[in-house]
């Protein structure tokens, strides 16, 4: 019990920190729209289904490793890990709440994306939306990870996308897979195997991710 | 409390400090001294369980237990005192927390501004929001590094009278104007 009033406690905390400084959100949006838009221009009329899906999760892939770039930073400016790490709290449970976090943004970018995809390309399944929940799920327990990773290194504007886009390919097929293929069932399924395999070795590892000792 | 023996920090090839001895009862108090870049700070992260010694034996009580000033007062610029102090009380496990943030805000003078973005403070208030912080869960081992920084006179003036007050735990200070906890200090360790 105490563990979920820790994680709604620091996910409160993340979304609070978000409606003030309206900063990640706006952007996010911002870059999706800008990105599809492109795409849209830049795609010949009529292009092959698969490939404009394509286009979709890439929009997606990077909008998250927007989201993801800035969902440390006011631990890394203001040195909160410190504070954060020495609680008596499970550590853990500052990566559930800041994956909840990073979901609810990409939440709200996906919503203005796939309406914004549907009118410039064609309409979109539930398949599609199914896997781009499933999809956000492994990306922000993989992304809020490797996001931990890169903001104790110097280097972490670098760090972060090296470190995440290789995790995010198997999101691409699959999310691409169950849109596209005829039988999508299977790859929304791998969608769940990777979503239950990569969160459980995120939780599991984060601790020793944010603390040296 | 916390037993330090032959205590060594290395970052690559640089050392940081060597062969640190330190023991501490609650009821002492370790100043600890030197100018800037001396490792002070180092080991102070050390000291609170936020960094491994590079070798070296280390005890540490359980870190609910200890609570730790840095040289940044370690609270959210876009939240609000309140929102900032009912954070660690949940994750601290605070009973009857909202009594102790009050008490806490009063005694620190930011009671009313409570409800204000810390964004908005000075640098000294927000040390005083940092103190509030680490006495929130009236932790047993103190490590304070540099706390009179940015503070008033009126500020310093109360986290000498704090200190005093807070003589029956263990308390390791960090500062360059030892000069003004030395009448509290029972050890003391100069870093060159």
């Amino acid at each position: 019990m105490s563990y979920l009033s820790d994680i709604g406690a620091l996910t409160r905390k993340d979304l609070l920190l978000e409606l003030r400084a309206k900063e990640t959100v706006p952007a996010m949006l911002l870059f999706v729209l800008a990105a599809l838009t492109i795409f849209h221009f830049v795609t010949p009329t009529g292009g092959e289904r698969t490939a404009t899906l394509g286009l979709l999760w890439t929009a997606i892939i990077f909008t998250a490793l927007l989201g993801l770039t800035r969902a440390f930073v006011p631990e890394r400016e203001q040195g909160l890990m410190d504070a954060l790490v020495l609680a008596p709290c499970d550590r853990s449970a500052i990566w559930v709440a800041k994956s909840l976090a990073v979901l609810a943004f990409l939440g709200l970018a996906e919503a203005i994306a796939l309406p914004a995809f549907a009118l410039f390309f064609s309409g979109i399944g539930w398949r599609t939306v199914a896997a781009v929940a499933l999809a956000d799920v492994g990306i922000c327990a993989v992304g809020t990870l490797t996001g931990a990773m890169a903001v104790a290194g110097r280097a972490r504007e670098l760090i972060l996308p090296l470190l995440f886009l290789p995790l995010a390919i198997p999101v691409v097929v699959g999310g691409v897979g169950a849109s596209a293929a005829d039988h999508g069932g299977k790859y929304l399924a791998f969608l769940v195997l990777y979503d239950a395999a990569f969160g459980l070795l995120a939780w599991a590892s984060f601790e020793y991710v944010v603390s040296e000792t | 409390m916390l037993t330090a023996r032959n205590l060594s920090k290395r970052f690559g090839a640089k050392r940081v400090f060597e062969r640190v001895d330190v023991s501490l009862a609650a009821g002492n108090f370790l100043l600890v001294t030197g100018p800037n870049g001396s490792g002070k700070t180092t080991l102070l992260r050390v000291l609170a369980g936020l960094a491994a010694p590079t070798s070296g034996d280390l005890t540490l009580p359980d870190r609910a237990l200890v609570g730790y000033l840095g040289h940044e007062p370690l609270v959210y610029r876009e939240l609000t005192p309140l929102e900032n102090l009912q954070l660690f009380a949940c994750l601290y496990r605070i009973p009857e927390g909202a009594e102790r943030i009050g008490m806490l805000l009063e005694r620190f003078g930011l009671w009313e501004v409570r409800h204000q973005r810390v964004g908005t403070f000075s640098r000294g208030m927000q040390q005083r929001l940092g103190l509030c912080r680490v006495l929130l869960h009236e932790p047993q081992l103190l490590v304070l590094d540099e706390p009179f920084n940015a503070l008033d006179a009126a500020g310093a003036e109360l986290l000498d009278a704090t200190l005093d007050e807070l003589r029956d735990r263990a308390l390791i200070v960090a500062t360059h104007d030892p000069e003004r906890v030395e009448r509290l200090a029972t050890e003391r360790l100069a870093f060159a």
